[in-house]
């Protein structure tokens, strides 16, 4: 607001002078000159009052007429004088301020203030979301469904405003602005209260990289998640201590080999991580033996790197020439028939069709169909724009790389606890990631679970420490039930809860719980607000407990006694 | 030497010389105040608000809020001069007269802080 105020009067400051040196000029004359009687001799001049009012009514063009008596010639002649120079500084002082509203720069100031404004007043926890191209705006769509608020830079001005015209629930504020300017984060509330974290999701590494040093320096305590695709830009955030460093090519390629090497593992962790609400993706079951890389750019790297597996053999297919060392190379581009032969595409089991264009993945998927129908392809997908080509022709595993990234960011962010789950995946055996998955697709009826952690302690969980406090035993079991009928089971499963450092795994209903302890559930999004309820209201955890109805304010309680043994059974 | 800063001492100096004019003399006589100079006053002294505007700075602003100080209390002496004359038709009494001076006295003595902190500011430059 102030820097807009004081941009406005200071462009107004030379037709401001204008207008009073008019008003004076005008003014003065008329106390000077004479006026005339109605007989005709000569009358003293307009006091500085009249003189004062009938300027006034002139200058805006009212026009009243001559008052308070008819004017002598003299006086006429200097009115006409004032009316052509009054009215010329009036247009002057309009046209300044419709030239002022009109102009970019001024325009720009009035909506960062405003921005800035919105911003400062937010109230509740929220994500600063650097970069709203196709990544940027899936991560915000996600965390709009799980009721977050978030705050965007975006550097191109027509994509904020296409943002205007999505359909978030919560109106939130974007500014086009570059996020490399230290200037513009803390606007967009860098070191507000609120800020839970920063996302540097653009597609330029070096911008990202620029946010992440920003963020580290100017309020070190949030958590930064940055995108980066080369190694010596990860390198370079690694060194400045970032927190989360989404490399979405190594973590596909490390999915891609997970799925070949433990694919019911990798099963339980894609149910995990998807976006909550979404379908379910289908089964990846990439098959052991040989195959083929088409592209070997940091993609293909990263894909060759994780899947050099026992049982595994590959060869790389590159227009450039470039030849690993342990790895078998074909030159060309994986569109050729007679390269894809000289590679081996008949004896394949898979193709990873992983160039940075999309037509030429396409094609050489299809290629590949063709000459060998049973092979597995894994298409990498660069452009969302491509999505229809991509549904279309339905590849066996798609690497959307927008996607990726946005299940990374919202995995990390949200649920801290999971990442932690998944870590401890890393020793399950695939029985028991089987059983989980299915178990976990059951109760979510074939859509992607939401997943929230829950805290026992006073500011979260009011109503479960003071039971616990009183010495009453609260269970899992307790949590998981319909505080509507607690005959009902919750559509939700505790994963893990964690106490004091240590992770117990799956607990089952009779776990008892304690306070500081924290727990990752998941289940549909519905159980949440179920659930919230339990952990904090009195009642509702006291007819979990014992069955035993207490609904009833304290205002009813006393008014209304009920008789001993009356209370009603759930 | 800046233009601009000459311009903005002059009309700040100016503004106070004319008050100062308009302002002394027996303080009830209204042959010692002329109309005209409390007119020239107030234009002065719009035209030094005026351009003080848009200045961030704190000392701006101080500057800015004495100036407005001496056009309120300038234009209530005009008023008050109005109401003599044309309204209550008294006439210019010595009581009228003094309640106008005393006025105008008051938006000297800002004019005299925008003047002083013009001091301060060129004397601070120069060190």
């Amino acid at each position: 607001m102030n820097s807009v105020f004081f941009v406005v009067l200071r462009r107004m400051r030379a037709p401001l002078i204008l207008l009073i040196v008019f008003y004076a000029i005008a003014i003065l004359g008329l106390t000077l000159i004479p006026g005339v009687n109605a007989d005709g001799t000569r009358a003293a001049p307009m006091s500085f009052f009249h003189a004062f009012y009938f300027i006034s009514y002139t200058a805006t063009t009212i026009g009243f007429g001559e008052i308070p008596t008819a004017f002598s010639d003299a006086q006429r002649l200097w009115v006409t004088v004032c009316i052509y120079m009054t009215v010329i500084g009036w247009s002057y002082s309009i046209l300044t301020l419709l030239a002022l509203l009109q102009d970019k720069a001024f325009q720009h100031t009035l909506t960062a203030s405003r921005f800035e404004r919105r911003v400062r007043r937010i109230r509740t926890p929220f994500y600063l979301v650097c970069g709203c191209g196709e990544t940027g705006s899936l991560v915000c769509r996600a965390l709009d469904v799980l009721g977050y608020d978030f705050v965007i830079l975006e550097k191109d001005p027509q994509r904020v405003e296409e943002l205007d015209l999505e359909d978030f629930k919560t109106n939130d504020p974007a500014l086009a602005a570059d996020a490399r300017v230290s200037a513009n984060l803390l606007m967009a509330g860098l070191r507000h209260g609120q800020c839970r974290g920063v996302l540097a999701l653009t597609n330029d590494e070096e911008t990202n990289l620029a946010i992440a040093i920003n963020a580290r320096l100017l309020n070190p305590d949030i958590p930064v998640l940055a995108r980066a695709r080369s190694p010596t830009v990860s390198a370079s955030m690694a060194s400045f201590g970032t927190h989360h460093i989404i490399n979405a090519y190594e973590r596909f390629a490390e999915y891609l080999a997970l799925a070949v090497s433990a694919p019911e593992r990798y099963r339980l962790i894609e149910i995990l991580t998807g976006l909550p609400g979404t379908e379910l993706p289908a089964v990846h079951r990439p098959p052991h033996g040989r195959w083929l890389i088409c592209g070997y750019g940091q993609f293909g790297q990263s894909v060759a790197r994780y899947l050099t597996l026992p049982g595994m053999h590959l060869t790389v297919i590159d227009p450039s020439g470039i030849d690993p060392e342990e790895l078998d190379t074909v030159r060309g581009n994986g569109t050729e028939i007679e390269v894809l032969h000289a590679a081996g595409i008949a004896g394949a089991q898979g193709i990873v069709a992983g160039t940075p264009d999309d037509i030429s993945n396409l094609s050489i998927a299809m290629m590949a169909k063709k000459l060998n129908p049973d092979i597995y392809i894994v298409a990498r997908q660069v452009q969302a724009a491509s999505d229809l080509l991509f549904e279309t022709f339905r590849a066996d595993f798609s690497m959307v790389q927008t996607r990726v990234v946005a299940q990374e960011c919202i995995l990390r962010l949200t649920t801290p606890l999971l990442t932690r789950f998944l870590a401890s995946l890393r020793d399950a055996d695939e029985d028991w990631c089987r059983t989980l998955a299915g178990r976990l697709e059951d109760t979510c009826a074939g859509r992607v679970p939401d997943l929230w952690d829950v805290a026992i302690t006073p500011a979260a969980a009011p109503a479960v420490m003071e039971s616990l406090a009183d010495g009453e035993t609260v269970t899992i079991g307790t949590l998981l039930r319909d505080n509507a009928d607690r005959e009902v089971r919750l559509p939700a499963i505790v994963l893990m809860v964690e106490r004091q450092g240590h992770a117990h795994l799956l607990p089952d209903d009779d776990f008892r719980l304690q306070a500081g302890d924290a727990i990752l559930v998941g289940g549909r999004r519905d159980v949440r607000a179920i659930c919230k309820l339990t952990l904090r209201n009195d009642n509702a955890l006291h007819y979990l407990q014992t069955g035993e109805d207490k609904r009833r304010g304290w205002v009813a309680q006393r008014l209304f006694p009920r008789r001993d043994g009356q209370a009603p059974a759930g | 030497m800046n233009f601009e800063k000459v311009v903005f001492a002059f009309f700040i100096v100016f503004a106070a010389t004319l008050n100062f004019g308009f302002f002394i003399g027996d303080i009830d006589r209204p042959e010692h105040h002329n109309i005209y100079e409390l007119f020239a006053a107030i234009v002065v002294n719009m035209i030094a608000t005026v351009l003080k505007f848009g200045d961030r700075t704190q000392i701006g602003a101080v500057h800015l809020s004495t100036s407005l100080v001496a056009d309120i209390q300038l234009i209530i002496a005009a008023v008050a001069w109005t109401m003599a004359v044309h309204v209550t038709g008294t006439g210019l009494t010595p009581e009228a007269m003094s309640s106008i001076v005393s006025l105008s006295g008051g938006a000297l003595l800002a004019n005299i802080i925008s003047v002083i902190m013009l001091i301060v500011e060129t004397v601070m430059m120069r060190r």
